[in-house]
């Protein structure tokens, strides 16, 4: 059976939603705004003759026409990196300012990352952690070649991360784009549900929520803390949220998401979630012609 | 402190951490370790690039010989994975600027900037070595290319007997249109 059909009862269009998770993706590319300006990278595809969209709600996507954009000058210059549209969300929604101290929990392979860097004007810090030193290698790949400065790369367990090493003992804003069962990530990767168990799941969410807590702890009191997943389980997104609302320090912010959302599920088989959590956003494939996303913005209460 | 003047006072350099630079030579408490004056000085001596564009950056050491440029500063020294960015391989004869160094700095520079033919520039993202026009100085350049109504760093090449090598790293290298 397809493990999207245990979400059926939480999406109104079930065919559009189904129909969507068959599609492929479209590719897009975020400009690099610490190496150029949309008008540049914009202007130096037209002279590659790669054809291209912008992305409505935010100037520095765009879709291209056809090939991947590994293969492009203004790829090349480090001007163009290939995220996926509605992954550019949580960083937007995090909102970091120039000169502060992010603290990114699960950074690898760094799409994020360097988004938060570029969004900073490469000041201040951003620390860019992750237990995967592969993929820690892909990170540090990515940020050199988008000609990122500003990024302290750590390799350590997120959920009792340490900030001994800099010196300082809180971050202003902190991002956990948790790992998780990917399940949004349909469109791009067919076989990801091949492994799908519950037990995954519910592996998963433990993680996530030691992570998420952690995250927490380490920010400073009115700071922000964004928790995104490419999921739709509950167990990974609603009750993680729920979780920390209980055990920590911390309130739900609603924010004015750009991407067309549902609210957050206050219930979901034998349980039930925190009303707030219906201040956070599920993202479904058919929306917007994306992955499937879930997105929560907290702040630190104390 | 350690008296940096005589050499045998100098620690070794260890190479699984970050270590910041020292201001200027005399300041140095580290064997071989290059002075960020060194460094800012050679950005500036070879390519003309204006010491006031380092100005908020801090320099470190980790490995040997490979300096790495951060935006902030943090405790000296330092035990993680990755800090800024790389932008110099020293402690060798003719120091060597990486290219994501050029990539996001060489738009600055006034000099040592050998301008491709399109041809050329498509060539070199290959990593290909090729013979081109240059009568000025051997050793690295920046090799540019004119891309969105600007000259734009492609990488750093080594100049030596009529041939420009192409050093652009392999995870790098990539087959593009001839514009």
């Amino acid at each position: 059976m397809n493990p999207l059909e245990r979400y059926a009862p939480l999406v109104e269009d079930h065919e559009a939603f189904f129909a969507a998770c068959e599609q492929p993706l479209p590719s897009v590319v975020r400009v690099n705004s610490i190496n150029a300006t949309p008008e540049r990278a914009k202007r130096a595809l037209d002279e590659e003759g790669v054809g291209y969209e912008e992305v409505g709600w935010n100037s520095q996507l765009l879709r291209l026409d056809e090939r991947g954009p590994g293969t492009s000058w203004p790829y090349f210059h480090g001007w163009l990196h290939g995220q996926e549209e509605v992954s550019a969300l949580p960083a937007i929604a995090l909102d970091p300012q120039r000169g502060e101290k992010v603290w990114d929990s699960c950074a690898a392979p760094g799409s994020k990352t360097t988004q938060l860097s570029a969004m900073m004007d490469d000041t201040g810090i951003v620390v860019g952690n992750d237990n995967n030193l592969g993929r820690l290698s892909a990170l540090r790949h990515n940020a050199e070649r988008l000609g990122v400065t500003n990024l302290a790369v750590t390799r350590q367990d997120g959920r009792n991360f340490s900030l001994k090493p800099f010196g300082f003992e809180e971050f202003d804003r902190a991002i956990v784009d948790a790992p998780c069962s990917c399940e949004g990530t349909i469109r791009k990767n067919p076989d990801t549900l091949d492994q799908w168990t519950l037990e995954h799941v519910h592996s998963v969410a433990a993680i996530q929520k030691g992570i998420l807590s952690r995250a927490i702890q380490a920010t400073k009191p009115g700071g922000t803390v964004v928790y995104s997943t490419c999921t739709f389980a509950p167990e990974e997104n609603e009750a993680v949220v729920d979780h920390v609302l209980e055990t920590e320090e911390c309130d739900v912010v609603d924010f004015e998401c750009p991407l067309e959302s549902r609210p957050g599920v206050t219930g979901w088989e034998d349980d039930t979630y925190d009303d707030r959590v219906e201040n956070t956003h599920r993202i479904y494939p058919h929306l917007n012609d994306t992955g499937g996303f879930y997105c929560a913005k907290l702040e630190v209460t104390a | 402190m350690s008296n940096p003047s005589k050499d045998n006072d100098l620690v070794s350099n260890v190479g699984q951490r970050f270590g910041r630079l020292p201001a200027t030579p005399a300041d140095r408490e580290v064997e071989g370790r290059a002075s960020r004056e060194e460094v800012v000085d050679f950005f500036d001596d070879r390519f003309g690039i204006e010491p006031a564009v380092f100005e908020d950056f801090t320099f470190w050491e980790k490995g040997k010989g490979k300096i790495w440029i951060f935006a902030a500063d943090v405790p000296s020294p330092i035990r993680i994975e990755g800090l800024g960015m790389t932008v110099l391989r020293t402690r060798q004869e003719h120091w060597k600027p990486t290219h994501s160094a050029v990539q996001r700095f060489g738009h600055h520079a006034t000099k040592n900037v050998v301008k491709l033919s399109a041809e050329e520039a498509a060539q070199f993202a290959q990593g290909e070595d090729q013979e081109v026009e240059w009568d000025g100085d051997w050793g690295y350049l920046i090799a540019a290319h004119e891309l969105a109504g600007d000259r734009v760093p492609v990488g750093v090449g080594l100049y030596l007997y009529d041939e420009l090598r192409s050093t652009v790293p392999k995870g790098n290298q990539e087959s593009l249109t001839v514009l």
